[in-house]
């Protein structure tokens, strides 16, 4: 041994404790059977049936498993999502998420910003899908002001909602493809979104985060030559999906990797509220846009795409085939753009055209109470909910007649599907893990508000 | 169109923006009304919230029953009707209280975590009640009206508010 190197005698001992807490998963005979049941996905068995943690179908005593810690900071868990699990060699027995890492408490903020600015703190929480967070807070401000949205409005919401599902899938797309080490996947992925981002920019003036859908209408009327955008971007995306498909189905690594992975039916499903394609992939053909029709999903042509086993595979397939379907709803907007004017022409919600700004003083007090003080909405307490990328986006607003929500929750899909992990990803092995949070399709942004 | 033939006691039919039934209910009421619904094809549980209605101690409900400062708000979804209900539990005031639907619906252990965490509401029966959003040393529970916004601390002390 060179005399340079010298032992140092270590000071804090290697496992230090965390602040989770009650939060962490705790070993077997600690637990409760029925937080047991939660932690190994019995779904099910809840009905009449007793857990005793003697008999879960776990054979290994305690002292033979492991519990590993994945995350918070984890390539595969797409934020900060932290996984405890308890391994048997490299099979997983129980799983627990621990979330809240990016808990920024956009509810409270949101009891605080009046109706106006309200769109601007939604739009920050599933950052992949802005545009439908802030068409499914708008849409439940509508119904408790009772206002129209004109026509075109609605068309415009309708196209950028389904170009916003769309990057959101590529998005998807990419980071699967990562996750299983299709790096190719990554790149085209977010390739085909650009184009996608580039035209929101030239829509609403920023690429994420738009606050472009607003109670009323939408921003702005869609920029000069907006038709051959779109064109490119549709005929970009119905020439590039056919090559996807045929890059990663047909790829054998590609299809082992997913096929049979992680089977979830549709029983468990619904009983553990999971919406959006995960549900679909089960055969339960439940799309709201279809189902409970909003905007004007009622008179256009598309396919609600069902898959059959619930499986990672389907829950890829069905996302795939929901982007060329958007496209398909896309191409008829463009077709069927009605004229018209692009906001609400209530003055009560919308402000007066800037030109008359500068002309008249009763334009200018207008303009100013209403980005200053805000409109009033009627008392009242509404659910409204839209289809996002990841399942149902729903908004449940409580208003006392003032100009800022009394109270503001959203239904984000990201947590309800987050809990379906434990029961997905039980009996299958880690490297298996890292897929299924990925056709999972969490957005921690979503999950933690 | 109802969907349960008879309502349990401390339970009345109410309208609701939004969903296609609505129901205020007494903690009582609450469990038997949401079986009742779900044996009547509301197979999923779609979410729930809490309101403080700290602000609005008086305000509008059925004659018989006492509105209480938290409010319990479940919606759940009916795929095979195609409709959607509302419940809303009036919780109690000091210390809130209700059943968990857990057995019900084991999807709700999640949003039921989260009422718990963010307003302090107990579910009787959950199967591990414990903060989900905020640290598990926090102090209070941030979404209740009486609990303030919170302020940074700044180094520079001329700048801080008084």
């Amino acid at each position: 041994m060179s005399p340079d190197v010298r032992e140092v005698e270590r000071l804090e001992p290697l496992i230090v404790g965390t602040s989770e807490g009650a939060q962490e998963m705790t070993s077997r005979a600690t637990t409760s059977a029925a937080a047991l049941g939660v932690e190994t996905g019995s779904v099910l068995r809840l009905d009449g049936v007793t857990l005793d943690p003697n008999s879960l179908d776990i054979e290994r005593p305690d002292d033979e498993t492991m519990i590993v810690n994945m995350g918070p900071v984890h390539p595969s868990t797409h934020g900060v999502l932290r996984l405890m699990l308890e391994l048997d060699g490299e099979v997983v027995l129980r799983s627990k998420t621990i979330i809240g890492y990016l808990h920024t408490g956009m509810e409270k903020t949101g009891e605080n910003l009046s109706y106006v600015q309200g769109a601007t703190n939604v739009t920050r929480m599933d950052y992949l899908a802005p545009i439908l967070n802030e068409l499914n807070y708008s849409l439940a401000v509508e119904k408790l002001l009772g206002i129209e949205v004109p026509e075109r409005a609605i068309w415009i919401r309708m196209m950028m909602s389904e170009l916003n599902r769309v990057s959101s899938h590529l998005i998807w797309m990419a980071t699967n493809g990562m996750d299983i080490g299709s790096t190719s996947a990554m790149i085209y992925g977010f390739r085909e979104r650009e184009l996608i981002l580039a035209f929101f920019e030239k829509t609403a003036g920023l690429r994420m985060n738009l606050n472009y859908v607003r109670p009323g209408g939408v921003a702005a009327d869609l920029p000069d030559g907006w038709e051959d955008d779109i064109e490119a971007i549709c005929e970009n995306l119905e020439r590039r999906l056919p090559e996807y498909d045929q890059l990663l189905t047909g790829q054998p690594i590609f299809r082992q990797r997913m096929e049979g992975v992680a089977v979830i039916s549709a029983e468990e499903a619904m009983a553990l509220g999971v919406t959006g394609p995960v549900l679909r992939s089960t055969g339960v053909a439940w799309d709201l846009r279809r189902t409970m029709p909003y905007l004007a999903y009622d008179q256009v042509d598309f396919d609600v795409i069902v898959g059959t086993y619930g499986d990672n595979f389907d829950r890829y397939a069905v996302r795939l085939y929901e982007m060329l379907e958007s496209v398909r709803i896309v191409r008829q907007c463009l077709d069927r753009m009605p004229a018209g004017h692009y906001r609400s022409q209530d003055p009560k919600v919308t402000p007066p055209p800037r030109a008359r700004i500068g002309a008249s003083m009763e334009a200018l007090i207008h303009h100013f109470k209403l980005f200053t003080e805000g409109f009033h909405v009627p008392r009242g307490e509404v659910y409204s909910a839209v289809e996002s990328p990841r399942g149902e986006l729903g908004c449940y607003l409580v208003s006392d007649d003032g100009p800022r929500p009394y109270r503001i929750h959203v239904r984000t899909p990201s947590f309800a599907n987050l809990h379906a992990l434990p029961l997905m990803l039980r009996g299958g092995t880690v490297a298996d893990a890292v897929t299924v949070i990925s056709t999972l399709d969490p957005v921690m942004g979503d999950v933690d508000r | 169109m109802s969907a349960v033939e008879a309502l349990p006691e401390g339970a009345y039919e109410v309208h609701a923006l939004g969903a296609d039934l609505g129901y205020v209910v007494e903690p009582r009421a609450y469990l038997a009304l949401a079986a009742m619904l779900r044996g009547s094809g509301f197979e999923m549980c779609i979410d729930l919230c809490g309101v403080d209605y700290l602000e609005h101690p008086g305000r509008e409900t059925p004659a018989e029953i006492r509105a209480t400062r938290f409010e319990v708000v479940v919606n759940l979804l009916s795929l095979s009707r195609r409709e959607r209900a509302r419940i809303r539990v009036q919780a109690g005031d000091e210390t809130p209280m209700v059943d968990s639907l857990f057995s019900l619906y084991p999807g709700v252990e999640g949003f039921e975590r989260e009422v718990f965490d963010l307003f302090g509401i107990q579910f009787e029966n959950h199967p591990e009640l414990t903060r989900i959003l905020m640290p598990e040393e926090w102090e209070g529970h941030p979404l209740r009206k009486d609990y303030g916004l919170g302020r940074v601390p700044v180094q520079f002390k001329e700048t801080a508010p008084q």
